[in-house]
């Protein structure tokens, strides 16, 4: 597997942050020195062998990596056709990829000498992701979390709390993932001097998108040497859940240049692409600026950020990271949808054919896989990014079933 | 020399403070907002700051989020905000600056919004999630239709970009004389007189300050350092407690005239 020290700075944005046509940096003036000051920290870090070497330390001993590849046999005969892989970053310590950004990003905070982190989180994972980061390198942390994601994701609300982050209810606009981000933001404005913004997504201003993705990179480097040691050879698609896009990212990263592997990121199609009922941006949105870059956005005809809808928070974003609306512009990448009713059977599928249960985020991936995996033919190899476990989603799922009258049993 | 540099000319030659007012665009409505901006005017208001609502203000503190989501639920868009000010504008002497997100913009075309701007009668614009560094389209397209492009300087913002908002920049600078969102605070804080000193030391261009002030005294304060106050949050303030009440207009004008004094 290729090392952080020789992968990062090897797939940079322009000097403006920008991928193609999406990127940059639309913040309020008063984040601009404190975004260059990070910039120039963060390529500064990156070049340097020691913080390599320490990052390479957490993830291994701390994170728990190398993650499994699971050569998921029942799993491919249900989707009948194709060997499905998965990738199990739900086996991370916190249960979740978002450990990976979470520690890399309060590494360089602290090199910084920043003393407090503001993070937003949606499904609470990024949130648990950064409070363990914070609380294992003794930093202040503070979560900004949507109410209506503290009453869907109440398991993690406890658990950031447990970690001494406090957690802040935002109770504006949707009350999601965007509000928070919003709410995270003028809290940085407020305290650019010793505050860090963690963002947990491959999202707003340069250079966080390419940051994030560097630092998730470690799952496609990891896959890749997997897959070309388990399989012997390169899969023929690699697949992925896209809220904000980190694990999408940091999974197809290693693929980007292997021409003859699909990437495939699942958005989410809540009930239906209707306006306010789904989060599939590439289906329902155009081009936009919302939270400091120019990307795919779900936005009315005047501008204004359309409400979305998915049953799992984590997806539950109006705006995609601008490097995906770059994949998809180029056709390297390809962005289909799933629903809620699929994500909801994928995640209840994979608990009883594999004996995983997956958050309701990586269910969507896995729901593409089960419905499209027989066009890819028998003999193909389809690598999923199974980015988080459904622990935090046991009481939702149940919940929803029980009104649909649906019980497992 | 457009409208905006005129009237800060007119300020310094009379050694008077400016008074730059912000209004939410919509709130309540675009009927009462029609009639608010008037009232500014009369009341002596030197430049009129009109914000587009948009539904995801990051840069906005409580006071100005509750003002968009009122505009918002009470139909205002950008097309509807420049018909309004289009249909007011004969009535107004004050120059008027459009404050705005980068999206509604992006949405509507930068170069329809320019044309539309431009019949409507807007004398600058203040786009609050560009800086320099992002805005060399909107700077040209609105340079093109003679409206100033109006950019921000903070507390943080280093010699290096104050030197490069005020090349790129026109008509005035505006000072954000604090960290955070925009709000309303007891006390004009330090950092705006370093902020206002740094500022004229690279740069005539006339400055106004903002961010907190609600009172007289504060825009006797910034007036020692700079050309102009901008009261904004207070000033949503009253509209929002008297927004119902059939006193409305008469109250705005009051508290600009207060200010004033």
């Amino acid at each position: 597997m290729s090392k952080a020290s020789t992968w990062f700075g090897r797939r940079d944005p322009d000097a403006r942050g920008y991928y193609g046509a999406f990127g940059g940096r639309f913040v309020p003036e008063t984040l601009v020195a404190p975004i260059e000051a990070l910039e120039a920290a963060y390529f500064e870090a990156r070049r340097d062998p020691a913080f390599a070497e320490e990052l390479e330390r957490l993830l291994q001993h701390y994170v728990g990596r190398e993650t499994p590849l699971w050569d998921a046999r029942r799993l491919s005969e249900a989707c009948g056709g194709g060997r499905v892989l998965l990738k199990r970053e739900d086996l991370t310590h916190t249960g979740a990829h978002k450990i990976n950004n979470a520690l890399g990003q309060a590494l360089v905070a602290k090199r910084m000498g920043k003393t407090r982190v503001v993070a937003e989180t949606g499904a609470g994972q990024h949130g648990v992701a950064s409070a363990t980061a914070c609380a294992l390198l003794g930093l202040e942390c503070v979560v900004y979390m949507g109410t209506e994601d503290m009453r869907r994701q109440a398991l993690n609300v406890f658990r950031m709390r447990l970690l001494g982050a406090t957690v802040c209810g935002v109770d504006s606009g949707s009350c999601t993932l965007k509000d928070a981000i919003n709410e995270a933001m003028r809290d940085w404005v407020a305290r650019p001097g010793d505050t860090h913004y963690l963002l947990g997504s491959a999202l707003g201003p340069h250079p966080y998108p390419l940051m994030v993705r560097e630092f998730q990179s470690v799952i496609g480097r990891e896959a890749r040497a997997q897959c070309l040691a388990q399989v012997g050879r390169l899969p023929d698609a690699v697949i992925a859940c896209v809220g904000g896009g980190s694990n999408a990212i940091g999974i197809f990263d290693a693929f980007i240049d292997d021409a003859g592997v699909r990437l495939i990121g699942v958005e989410a199609g809540g009930e239906a692409i209707r306006s306010g009922r789904h989060a599939a941006r590439f289906a329902g949105g155009a081009a936009g600026v919302l939270q400091g870059t120019r990307t795919f956005v779900l936005q009315d005809e005047h501008g204004n950020i359309e409400a979305t809808h998915s049953v799992s928070a984590g997806l539950d974003y109006a705006a995609v990271g601008p490097e995906h609306a770059f994949l998809q512009e180029t056709g390297r990448a390809e962005y289909p949808f799933a629903t809620d009713a699929e994500a909801l059977d994928a995640f209840q599928q994979l608990a009883r054919l594999e004996g995983i249960i997956p958050a309701l985020e990586s269910a969507h991936a896995i729901a593409y896989v089960l419905k499209s995996a027989k066009r890819f033919g028998p003999d193909a190899v389809l690598l999923v990014n199974l980015s988080g476990r459904g622990d935090k989603d046991v009481q939702t799922v149940e919940q929803i079933l029980e009104e649909a009258g649906r019980v497992a049993n | 020399m457009s409208r905006i540099s005129e009237r800060f000319k007119a300020l310094r030659a009379k050694g008077e403070t400016g008074l730059v007012t912000y209004v939410t665009a919509g709130d309540p409505d675009l009927e009462r907002s029609a009639g608010i901006i008037k009232r500014l005017d009369r009341a002596g208001a030197d430049v009129i700051e009109l914000g587009v609502p948009f539904s995801d203000p990051l840069a906005d503190g409580p006071v100005i989020q509750r003002a968009t989501e009122r505009a918002l639920a009470a139909g205002a868009t950008l097309p509807k905000v420049l018909d309004m000010l289009a249909a007011t504008r004969a009535d107004i002497s004050a120059p008027v600056v459009i404050f705005s997100y980068a999206n509604p913009i992006l949405r509507m075309g930068l170069d329809y919004f320019v044309r539309e701007a431009g019949k409507a009668g807007v004398d600058g614009v203040l786009t609050l999630d560009m800086p320099p560094e992002e805005g060399e389209a909107f700077r040209t397209a609105f340079a093109g239709a003679g409206i100033d492009t109006i950019f921000l300087l903070s507390p943080t913002t280093t010699v290096d970009r104050i030197r490069k908002a005020a090349a790129l920049g026109s008509g005035f600078l505006y000072g954000i004389s604090r960290l955070g969102v925009t709000g309303v605070r007891e006390t004009v804080n330090d950092s705006a007189r370093e902020l206002a000193e740094r500022v004229k030391a690279e740069t005539a261009m006339p400055l106004a300050l903002g961010f907190g002030l609600s009172r007289p005294e504060h825009v006797k304060t910034v007036g020692q350092w700079a050309d102009a106050a901008v009261v904004g949050s207070a000033l949503v303030k009253v509209i929002a407690e008297h927004g119902q009440a059939p006193g409305l207009l008469d109250e705005v004008e009051r508290y600009v005239r207060w200010l004033r004094n």
